[in-house]
């Protein structure tokens, strides 16, 4: 009874809570291995942290009012969503918290007269259309395979997911690298040195309600790669593994692709995603597992 | 140190601002954030956004058509800010100092923290010029709590 409580509530609110620190230091390692990629010897591990302190402690310029409850909203429901799954929750819930909490910041982007801001914002609006429906396709042919769509009973599945659907694990790494912001489908944020429409979706924001967006970014990255981590729920050290290496790919593509327009971005996501996907479901289909 | 001065110290983000200077200058900023001296081991990352920047860096003369632009530039900047002039020509007006159409050194128009002399200024110098820069930074992160 009272293990029960601990693994029921205790460990999901602590797990969610860590999210942000999780999702803070994933950033410090990817800006470090960027760098050595690069050739360079690249920032602290907890550079992130220095950043958002630094922005939070920042005199705030505010471009209108409804601007800091939105981004505020971002993180909420950034965290809701990371919640829902670590309470083993329904995966289609998930994916609609995510895209309420999207919802949220495209609305703050185009709530000012900033031209940049406004471009960032329809394209982030683009990315999470090129995302969305790939994730859930993802969420649909897990769904087809253990017969539910709750983490709770994905997690119970006799076999690890990796080994029916491998070609939708491909899939979901071109959802992390657009939601990640990562080239070649970085195009609705410009990050580190990179300027192109000034700051993109982020160009209005300042102080405070920037470092909300950015909390907020990493618990939607730690998302995504515990979601990777589902396609070994036998044993969750494995599932981990295998999104660190999720995110190593990532990595490599961002360093090694120039960025593409949204046309492209879309093309592939929904093409080589889709693609993907059913071949993956008609493949085991055809073998009668499913 | 607080950690609010820590982190300020620690993550100066730079916006880049060319007052038609002559590129020698810009291509020596742009060299300090190459790998060889790789600016963003200590953080330091150019933005591109003035409402999310903490350093200013000017290269070029303050003139008639421009000065508008820098000032609004300051302006939208939130505190606390640093500005650091860059090469001759932004101290002082350098070889354009008497044209009809320069105001001379950009400190006619804005308030500036840092001067790194030099034409072009070299990356070493850039960088010493960021560290003095961080200085002022501490100074006026720690005046802010009195």
């Amino acid at each position: 009874m009272n293990e029960n409580y601990i693994v029921n509530i205790v460990l999901p609110v602590l797990l969610t809570l860590g999210a942000p620190v999780v999702g803070g230091l994933l950033m410090g390692v990817d800006r470090k291995i960027t760098a050595r990629m690069q050739s360079r010897v690249g920032p602290p591990l907890i550079q992130p942290f220095y950043d958002a302190i630094k922005l939070w402690n920042k005199r705030p310029v505010i471009a209108s009012r409804l601007q800091p409850v939105l981004a505020f909203s971002y993180l909420g429901f950034s965290l809701l969503a990371f919640g829902l799954l670590m309470f083993r929750q329904d995966l289609l819930v998930i994916v609609f918290t995510t895209a309420l909490a999207d919802t949220c910041l495209i609305t703050a982007s185009l709530n000012s007269k900033s031209p940049y801001s406004y471009l960032g914002g329809r394209r982030e609006l683009l990315s999470v259309l090129a995302y969305e429906p790939v994730l859930i396709m993802a969420f649909l042919s897990i769904y087809m395979v253990t017969g539910s769509f709750l983490v709770d009973e994905v997690l119970a599945y006799r076999m690890p997911l990796l080994i029916q659907l491998p070609a939708v694990l491909i899939a979901l790494v071109l959802v992390l690298i657009v939601e990640m912001k990562k080239s070649p489908f970085d195009v609705s944020a410009s990050g580190h040195a990179h300027q192109e429409l000034v700051r993109g979706v982020y160009t209005e924001f300042s102080g405070y309600t920037m470092a909300m967006l950015e909390l907020g970014h990493w618990v939607k990255v730690t998302l995504v790669l515990s979601i990777v981590t589902l396609f070994w729920a036998p044993n969750l050290l494995i599932g981990a593994a295998l999104s660190l290496a999720a995110f190593f790919i990532v990595l490599v593509v961002d360093n090694s692709y120039p960025r593409l327009t949204w046309r492209s971005m879309i093309k592939t996501t929904w093409g080589v995603g889709f693609i993907l996907i059913l071949a993956n479901i008609v493949g085991l289909n055809l073998m009668g597992v499913i | 140190m607080k950690t609010k001065t820590k982190a300020r110290l620690k993550s100066p983000w730079v916006l880049h601002y060319d007052c038609g200077s002559c590129n020698g200058c810009d291509i020596e900023i742009l060299a300090a954030l190459t790998p060889k001296f790789d600016a963003e081991r200590f953080g330091i990352v150019n933005i591109g956004d003035p409402k999310q920047a903490d350093l200013l860096v000017v290269t070029g003369p303050a003139n008639r058509r421009n000065h508008r632009v820098l000032k609004r530039l300051y302006d939208q900047m939130p505190d606390p800010k640093v500005v650091m002039a860059v090469g001759t020509c932004a101290s002082t007006g350098g070889i354009f100092h008497n044209c009809p159409n320069t105001l001379g050194g950009i400190d006619k128009v804005i308030p500036v923290d840092v001067y790194v002399p030099g034409c072009a200024a070299r990356p070493e110098q850039i960088i010493d010029g960021v560290v003095l820069a961080l200085q002022k930074l501490s100074e006026m992160s720690e005046k802010e709590d009195d």
